[in-house]
């Protein structure tokens, strides 16, 4: 009887260390919710809804490279997708309202994701990484050429509309909040996701393949819906950011911007949620600071440095040092 | 004037040339990538930039020095060989234990510095480098006029390739390379300094960079970011012909070219998008690639 007393008050203590885990990192997300809510007071609204939309593409790229160990490199083609969609159905037709514009953006890039999904599961490892990037290419090349994407120079003056019909989304602020509202969505969805069933079978996947399929799993399918979920939520980042900046550029088809989310992804941390985010922020605003000083060209060569440092230095990213540090001195 | 399917065939066999000089490109980058991945495992993004890297340093050799042609040849893969050597040593050796993804972003790193810092340097707009007088002029085919320096192209290119597949086919340095992409660590245990192996297969792989770099100088535009745009159609190139052999990096890389060049006659929008549409196409009949062994 001795042995089951101490296996309950085993259980126990650790459902207690779960609870007091958990409600830490609740405590860290409400902080974290205060600061987004109250941040455009104190910094530029539009300065801020560009870090949402990068951290939300960061979110979805690392629902692949985090929790399923898939490396796409092409990521830039769903972005520009969802952004293109949406830029050329709000500037196109006056009845579109803004949020059947971003819904469509979304839906375009998802389609895409599960074209590109079904051609690049073929291979793995560095093979996938490759396919994705040609694929992304052949998007580029469409958007280069199609007639209605404004060629080199890209979609200008994409109307911002009215949400639901309602709020003006001019405003600086309102838009802020809409920006927040759908990058929480996208965050939540995502931490959802990660810690479902379907999560799980994804992380096993990314652990150990040969034994996720020995244990039956169809791993493909389970690529696949990661893929195209990944890619939807890069679609409605795309989607959110053309609205915003009232612009589809090139650039973020380019392969460079493929690489830029992967920076991101890795330098916040992999396979940790709150990463990419802090990714994000960290290199949109090294970008604006760097533009605004005399390094403004430099751009390209510090990323590249940083990138260097970040896979020989520390993979597990700032997130990821940060909880292992947490792991080893305070518990 | 003769036809065929409605074009001049002068203006096919152009074009034709125009492929095969390109494929002759893909041909020595994609050899390249196929060396070093036999041996490292991993993908080289820095091809491109290294490619560019040794087209630079023949226009800078030649301005600054007054370094003709023939010397660069020679002078600029071994210069730009080394700089892969340093990259090897300093950098990929000590991920090389790690998924062989972070191999891959490092080289894109690399890259990224590479081409940032030349572009700080030199701009985006082409150098011009003039080709040797020996070059000037070409020979009339009848059917086509052949300018002799992309008849030198093409077959210094398919002789270089053919020297590399002599070399680890039928040399015992070759036989080590073979030997090293089966099982590594036996060989290290059979006392074979298999870091110094990586470290000149990797330098060679760029080597073979450097020196389409040197021969794309005088008939491509040469700046900092030449490299970048070409290295993704080598790797459709290499997804297509699959990693299985050196012979069908070079197959692949020569008959792409040549699509493309068709391509451009028959349909000139589609001319950049042909090769990512043959990749995946032949993904979905054949993942493995047309010369692929592995699954």
């Amino acid at each position: 009887m001795a042995g089951s007393t101490n296996e309950s008050a085993i259980k126990q203590s650790i459902i207690q260390q779960r609870k007091s885990a958990d409600r830490k990192k609740l405590i860290l997300n409400l902080v974290l919710l205060a600061i987004l809510l109250i941040a455009p007071a104190v910094l530029y609204p539009v300065f801020l809804m560009k870090i949402l939309c990068f951290a939300l593409f960061a979110v979805a790229f690392n629902l692949l490279l985090g929790f399923t160990g898939l490396l796409s490199f092409g990521h830039a083609a769903f972005l520009a997708t969802g952004g293109y969609t949406t830029g050329y159905l709000l500037s196109t037709y006056a009845n579109v309202s803004t949020e059947m514009g971003i819904i469509a953006g979304t839906a375009a890039a998802t389609v895409l994701g599960l074209g590109f999904a079904l051609v690049a599961i073929r291979r793995q490892g560095i093979y996938f990484a490759m396919i994705t990037l040609a694929l992304a290419q052949l998007v580029f090349f469409f958007l280069v050429q199609a007639p209605f994407t404004g060629g080199e120079d890209g979609m200008h003056g994409v109307p911002r509309g009215y949400l639901f019909g309602l709020v003006d989304l001019q405003n600086n602020t309102a838009m802020y909040y809409f920006v927040l509202a759908v990058f929480l969505f996208g965050y939540l969805l995502v931490q959802r996701t990660v810690n479902s069933p379907f999560g799980q079978v994804l992380k096993a996947i990314k652990q150990n393949e040969p034994r996720a399929i020995s244990l039956g799993y169809n791993v493909n399918l389970y690529k696949v819906l990661a893929f195209v979920m990944s890619a939807g939520l890069a679609g409605l980042a795309g989607s959110v950011k053309t609205v915003v900046f009232q612009l589809a550029s090139l650039n973020d088809a380019h392969w460079h911007m493929s690489g830029e989310v992967i920076l991101m992804t890795l330098l916040g941390g992999t396979g940790t949620l709150l990463g990419p985010v802090v990714g994000a922020a960290f290199v949109v605003n090294l970008e604006y600071q760097l533009s605004q000083g005399a390094l403004g060209d430099w751009v390209d060569a510090i990323l590249g440095g940083i990138f260097i440092i970040t896979v020989i230095a520390f993979r597990s990213g700032i997130v990821g040092e940060i909880q292992k540090f947490m792991k080893k001195n305070l518990s | 004037m003769d036809m065929i399917l409605g074009v001049p065939i002068a203006v096919l066999a152009g074009q034709l040339l125009l492929g095969v000089i390109n494929g002759a490109f893909y041909a020595l980058l994609s050899l390249g990538l196929a060396v070093i991945f036999g041996l490292l495992k991993i993908i080289n993004f820095a091809h491109g930039a290294l490619y560019m890297l040794g087209a630079l340093t023949t226009v800078v050799m030649f301005d600054a020095f007054g370094v003709n042609y023939w010397v660069s040849l020679f002078l600029a893969p071994i210069l730009v060989g080394f700089v892969g050597v340093l990259i090897e040593y300093f950098l990929l050796r000590r991920i090389a234990h790690e998924d062989h993804i972070y191999s891959l972003l490092l080289t894109f790193g690399v890259a990224l510095v590479i081409q940032g810092v030349l572009t700080n340097i030199y701009g985006v707009s082409g150098l011009r480098y003039s080709m040797p007088d020996v070059f000037r002029g070409g020979v009339n085919l009848g059917f086509m006029f052949l300018p002799y320096y992309r008849a030198w192209v093409i077959v210094i290119a398919l002789l270089v390739c053919f020297g590399t597949w002599f070399m680890i086919e039928k040399t015992k340095l070759g036989s080590y390379l073979r030997a090293g992409t089966e099982d590594s660590q036996l060989m290290q245990g059979f006392g074979i300094n298999v870091p110094l192996l990586v470290s000149l297969t990797y330098g060679f792989g760029v080597m073979l960079a450097a020196f389409a770099g040197v021969l794309a100088a005088p008939i491509y535009s040469v700046s900092p970011v030449m490299g970048g745009n070409l290295l993704i159609v080598v790797f459709a190139v290499v997804v297509i012909g699959g990693m299985g052999s050196i012979a069908g990096a070079v197959i692949t890389g020569l008959l792409m070219g040549v699509i493309e060049g068709f391509t451009k006659v028959f349909y000139p929008e589609g001319a950049s998008a042909v090769i990512f549409l043959v990749m995946v196409i032949v993904l979905l009949i054949r993942p493995s690639g047309l010369f692929g062994k592995e699954a």
